[in-house]
């Protein structure tokens, strides 16, 4: 492997972006290509396939055989609301295999007992997200359902164009969101990737159930992503 | 990458080990058939005294490729390997069919 090569992957896992390492078996030559910088031909799809899937595998072109080893980062679900909904998607996605972290600044709901095992931010998403950028990989659930609260990270899941944002929140509600956000600068693109009202339509009253409805939502997203 | 998986990280500690002046070899799980413990693009890297991080198997075959590696550092010359996972492993991690990986050996540099 080129050390440049070595360098460079570790620098893009780092930060958060992902990447294929295309190996020529043949001759051991070796090149990183980052997504958002695509490749021509048959070797491009090749590597588009494991972008969008992160299985790493051969592939034959011509006389030679690629490695494409595929590295994304793990998918990141911010949620805004430490509340009950949340307290049910945590374990879910623990067992899905995502990492999830929660922020809300009413310290009373913030707390390390009810989220076991979760990061917990008992702080306001402005000072959180400036210390931990939003990116591609992340997904955003705002479910307090408070402007104060909500819009700030809502809009800046956009602007990161994180793979899923999702509001709580009904019409009337989301209605008003959208005439703030826009006045906010959002575009009208921008908006209309809000999942809202939030949660795949699986009549889901409850906490739990919004809850399940919410990452079953999140998952969809991630395995339907576009590349950058 | 919290501080903790950065630690464990076998590519990082690859590139730790080249500035530190040392020769590194880096194996990769290229394919797999069957009960294979560890997926394609797991990556084990090992340094010239033999010393190695990461894993491309859960164990089995572990010291057969740092043996490997020795001589791929010594000439430069990437190897390709093929291993059938034992029967008694493939049975321990849960299927008794057995399982094969190719793993590609190659030096850093």
């Amino acid at each position: 492997m080129d050390p440049l090569v070595l360098k460079k992957l570790n620098v893009a896992r780092n930060d958060r972006k992902a990447c294929v390492l295309v190996t020529n078996l043949d001759d051991g030559r070796d090149r990183l290509v980052l997504e958002g910088h695509m490749v021509e031909g048959e070797l491009g799809e090749a590597i588009t396939k494991v972008l969008l899937t992160g299985k790493s595998n051969t592939v034959q072109i011509g006389k030679a055989e690629f490695f494409l080893n595929a590295y994304l980062p793990p998918p990141r679900i911010v949620v805004i609301g430490a509340v009950h909904i949340s307290q049910a998607m945590a374990p879910i996605a623990k067992m899905a295999g995502y990492d999830l972290e929660v922020i809300d600044p009413r310290s009373a709901f913030a707390t390390q007992e009810r989220f076991e095992g979760t990061p917990v931010y008992p702080d306001w998403s402005e000072d959180v997200l400036s210390q931990k950028p939003l990116d591609a990989y992340c997904a955003l659930a705002a479910v307090t359902h408070d402007p104060k609260i909500d819009d700030f990270p809502v809009a800046e899941a956009l602007r990161h164009n994180c793979f899923y944002v999702g509001a709580l929140g009904s019409r009337k509600t989301h209605g008003k969101r959208v005439e703030r956000l826009l006045a906010d600068g959002i575009t009208q693109d921008q908006i209309d990737r809000i999942k809202a009202p939030i949660g795949l339509d699986i009549g889901a009253a409850s906490p739990q159930e919004i809850a399940v409805a919410v990452m079953a939502e999140i998952i969809d997203a991630f395995h339907n992503r576009g590349l950058g | 990458m919290n501080e903790q998986a950065q630690l464990n990280d076998e590519l990082i500690i690859a590139e730790t080990w080249m500035k530190a002046g040392k020769e590194v070899a880096i194996a990769t799980v290229v394919s797999t058939w069957g009960s294979a413990p560890r997926p394609s693009g797991s990556h084990l890297v090992i340094d010239e005294e033999g010393n190695f991080e990461g894993s491309v198997s859960g164990g089995c075959v572990e010291s057969a490729v740092v043996a490997e590696a020795m001589d791929v550092l010594t000439t430069g010359e990437p190897k390709m390997l093929e291993f059938g996972v034992a029967d008694e492993t493939a049975f321990e991690v849960g299927l008794s069919c057995g399982g094969n990986i190719r793993v590609y050996v190659e030096r850093l540099g």
